[in-house]
C-alpha cells in the first residue's frame, strides 16, 4: 500500500515538473484508462469524422474543391492511423478499439452525428467543427502523455490549414449569389449549437474534467475552451456578413468576452446516448465497410503467411 | 450527314479536332476513374487502404485537372477545366467504357484499376516521348504516381489470387466479368491515324499489357480469359454505358442547380 501511494505522488510530482510521461514509465492504472479512452474516442471521431464529409466528394462543385475535400478526408483518415497508434503504445489493440466503438461501449465527438445536407456544410465544417477542435488540440500538444503530444503537434498544424480551407469555401458562399448566402447562412444555423457542445459539459457538470486537469492530460477547462473559441469566431461570422443564431449573444465589455445563451445540454445528452440524427447510419456504414472488407483482410493476411513460409523455404535450401 | 460520318459518329478530324479528342481520352479516363475510386472513402477494408485508395482517386482528379486546363487554354472564350467537367454531357465524353463500370467489391474496384493502371503506365511512359510538349510534360510529371498506381493494384491481384480460396473465387470472377470491357483501351481510333506516332495509338500498347497482365495473373495464380473476346466498345465515340448517366448526374447537380455560381 505504502509503496503505491509514493508511486503515485512520484508520478504526480513527475507530471508538475512538466516532464513528459511515456510509454515504458510506470503511470497510474486511472490516468492510463483516461487516456485510451480520450486518444480511442479522438481517433474514432477522425475515422467517423470522414462520413459527413464523403458524402459530398462526389458532388464538389468544382475539381479543385473536390481536390480539397478528398486531400482533407485523406489527412482525417491519417491522423486516425497516428491516434491508433499513440492509443496502442498504452496496450490496447486497434481491433479491440474499433470493436469498442462498432459495440457502442466506445464514444465519438457527438458532432459527427448531424448530417451534411448542403454543400456549405462542406466549409462550415471546416470553420466551426475544425475551429473548435484546434481550440482543444493546440492545448493537447503540452499535454503530459509523451505521444499524445507528439501526435498533436503534427495534427494541429494539418487541422489549421483545414479551418482556413473551410472559412474560405463559407467565405465564397457568403460573397456569392442570394442562394450561395442562403446555404452559408442555413449551414450555420445547423452547426453553431452543436459546435459549442463539442468542447463537452459545462464545468460543473463535467465529472472527468478535475482529475485530467491534476494529472496535465487536459489543461483548459471545457468553458474556457468554449469561451475562447466563441470569442474567436463571432468575428469571422461578422466578417462574412453571417449571423449568429444565437439572440442572446453579446459582447460584454467587463469580461471582454461574449456572453451567450444556454446551450440545449437535452440534445447534447440524447446526441451521446445514441439519439442524434445520424448515430446508427455512422455506426453502421463503419460495420459494414468492416464487415464487407472482411474477406479482404483475410486473403491479405493468408498471402502474407505464404509468402512467409516461401521465403523461409528459399532461405533453407540456398 | 457527309462522308465523315458513319453510323451517327464522327470519323475524319482535322488535326486542331483529333489533338482535342486525344486529350478528351486522357482527361475523361482520369476523372471519371477518379471520381469513381473516391467512392470507396471511408469505405475501404482497412484503413490504411482507405488511404492508398483516396490517395490514387486525387492524382487521377489532379491529373484530369491538368488535362482538361490545357484543353480550356486550347478552346479559349468561356472554357474552363470546371465546364469540361460540369458541363458536358454523356455523348461528349470519351472515356472508355471500363471506368465507368460500378465499383462492385474490392476485388471489382481492383482488377477495374489493375486493367486501366497498365494500360495508362505503358501510355504515359511512352507519352514522355510526345511531340506535342503540353502532352510530354504531363505524362512525366505524372508517370511516378502512375507507375505507382500500377504497382498497386498488380499487388492486390496477386494478394486476391492467391489469398484464400473465397478471395481467389472472388478476384477470378472480377477478372471474368470485367474483361469485355478491358479490350475497348486498344480500339483503334480515327484521330490516331491523324496525329503524329508520338501521340501514342492505342493498339500498339496492347501486347506489352497482355504480357503484363499474363505475368501478374500467374504470380495469382489466375486465368485470363482469351484476348479476342469479344469487347464492348463505344465510349471513345460517347457512346455510353447507362452507368455515366448517374455518375454524371451525381458530379455535375450542383454546377447546374445553381450556374451562375462560383465556388
Amino acid at each position: 500500500m505504502g509503496t503505491n501511494i509514493s508511486l503515485e505522488e512520484k508520478f504526480q510530482a513527475y507530471v508538475d515538473a512538466e516532464n513528459k510521461v511515456e510509454p515504458k514509465d510506470w503511470m497510474p492504472e486511472k490516468y492510463r484508462k483516461t487516456l485510451v479512452r480520450q486518444i480511442s474516442q479522438h481517433a474514432h471521431s477522425e475515422i467517423i469524422g470522414m462520413q459527413p464529409e464523403a458524402n459530398w466528394i462526389t458532388r464538389a462543385p468544382s475539381l479543385r474543391a473536390k481536390l480539397i475535400l478528398l486531400a482533407k478526408v485523406q489527412d482525417e483518415a491519417g491522423h486516425g492511423l497516428y491516434l491508433y497508434s499513440a492509443a496502442e503504445t498504452l496496450g490496447t489493440s486497434r481491433d479491440q478499439m474499433i470493436a469498442d466503438l462498432q459495440s457502442g461501449k466506445a464514444k465519438y465527438s457527438s458532432i459527427f452525428n448531424y448530417p451534411t445536407p448542403s454543400w456549405a456544410d462542406m466549409g462550415t465544417i471546416g470553420w466551426l467543427v475544425d475551429g473548435a477542435a484546434i481550440q482543444n488540440q493546440v492545448m493537447l500538444t503540452r499535454t503530459s502523455y509523451g505521444p499524445y503530444a507528439r501526435a498533436m503537434v503534427k495534427i494541429c498544424k494539418e487541422e489549421s490549414f483545414h479551418q482556413r480551407q473551410g472559412y474560405e469555401v463559407v467565405m465564397k458562399l457568403a460573397q456569392g449569389t442570394p442562394e450561395q448566402k442562403k446555404m452559408a447562412q442555413e449551414s450555420l444555423n445547423r452547426w453553431w449549437w452543436p459546435s459549442l457542445m463539442m468542447f463537452g459539459p459545462s464545468d460543473d457538470n463535467s465529472p472527468n474534467s478535475e482529475q485530467s486537469m491534476r494529472w496535465k492530460i487536459k489543461r483548459k477547462s471545457n468553458d474556457t475552451l468554449r469561451q475562447e473559441f466563441i470569442d474567436k469566431t463571432v468575428p469571422q461570422a461578422h466578417y462574412l456578413g453571417l449571423t449568429i443564431p444565437d439572440p442572446d449573444l453579446k459582447w460584454n465589455d467587463e469580461r471582454g468576452s461574449y456572453d451567450f445563451g444556454e446551450i440545449n445540454w437535452d440534445e447534447f445528452y440524447n446526441v451521446i446516448q445514441g439519439n442524434g440524427p445520424c448515430n446508427k447510419d455512422r455506426i453502421t456504414h463503419h460495420v459494414k465497410a468492416h464487415e464487407e472488407g472482411a474477406w479482404v483482410r483475410e486473403a491479405a493476411l493468408a498471402y502474407a503467411e505464404k509468402e512467409a513460409k516461401r521465403k523461409e523455404n528459399r532461405t533453407s535450401a540456398a | 450527314m457527309g462522308g465523315g460520318w458513319l453510323n451517327g459518329v464522327k470519323r475524319d478530324f482535322t488535326k486542331e479536332e483529333a489533338l482535342e479528342e486525344y486529350l478528351f481520352f486522357l482527361a475523361d479516363d482520369a476523372l471519371i476513374l477518379g471520381q469513381q475510386l473516391s467512392k470507396w472513402c471511408s469505405a475501404g477494408p482497412v484503413l490504411e487502404q482507405d488511404i492508398a485508395i483516396i490517395n490514387t482517386a486525387l492524382d487521377h482528379i489532379g491529373r484530369a485537372r491538368l488535362l482538361y486546363q490545357h484543353l480550356a487554354e486550347i478552346k479559349g472564350g468561356a472554357t474552363t477545366e470546371d465546364s469540361l467537367a460540369y458541363f458536358r454531357d454523356h455523348m461528349d465524353f470519351r472515356n472508355a467504357l471500363l471506368v465507368e463500370q460500378p465499383n462492385g467489391h474490392w476485388g471489382d474496384s481492383i482488377v477495374r484499376s489493375f486493367f486501366i493502371d497498365t494500360f495508362n503506365f505503358y501510355l504515359y511512359d511512352a507519352l514522355r516521348n510526345c511531340t506535342y510538349a503540353p502532352i510530354a510534360e504531363i505524362a512525366e510529371k505524372s508517370i511516378k504516381e502512375i507507375a505507382y498506381h500500377a504497382q498497386w493494384s498488380a499487388e492486390w491481384v496477386v494478394r486476391l489470387g492467391d489469398g484464400t480460396e473465397e478471395s481467389h473465387g472472388k478476384v477470378q470472377k472480377s477478372i471474368d466479368d470485367l474483361w469485355m470491357w478491358a479490350g475497348e483501351l486498344f480500339e483503334s481510333a480515327p484521330v490516331f491515324e491523324v496525329l503524329d506516332p508520338s501521340f501514342v495509338a492505342f493498339p500498339t500498347l496492347k501486347s506489352a499489357w497482355l504480357n503484363k497482365v499474363d505475368e501478374v495473373l500467374q504470380m495469382a495464380t489466375l486465368a485470363r480469359p482469351e484476348d479476342d473476346a469479344w469487347a464492348q466498345t463505344g465510349g471513345r465515340y460517347g457512346i455510353h454505358s447507362a452507368h455515366l448517366g448517374y455518375i454524371l448526374a451525381e458530379m455535375q447537380s450542383l454546377p447546374r442547380t445553381y450556374p451562375d455560381a462560383t465556388w
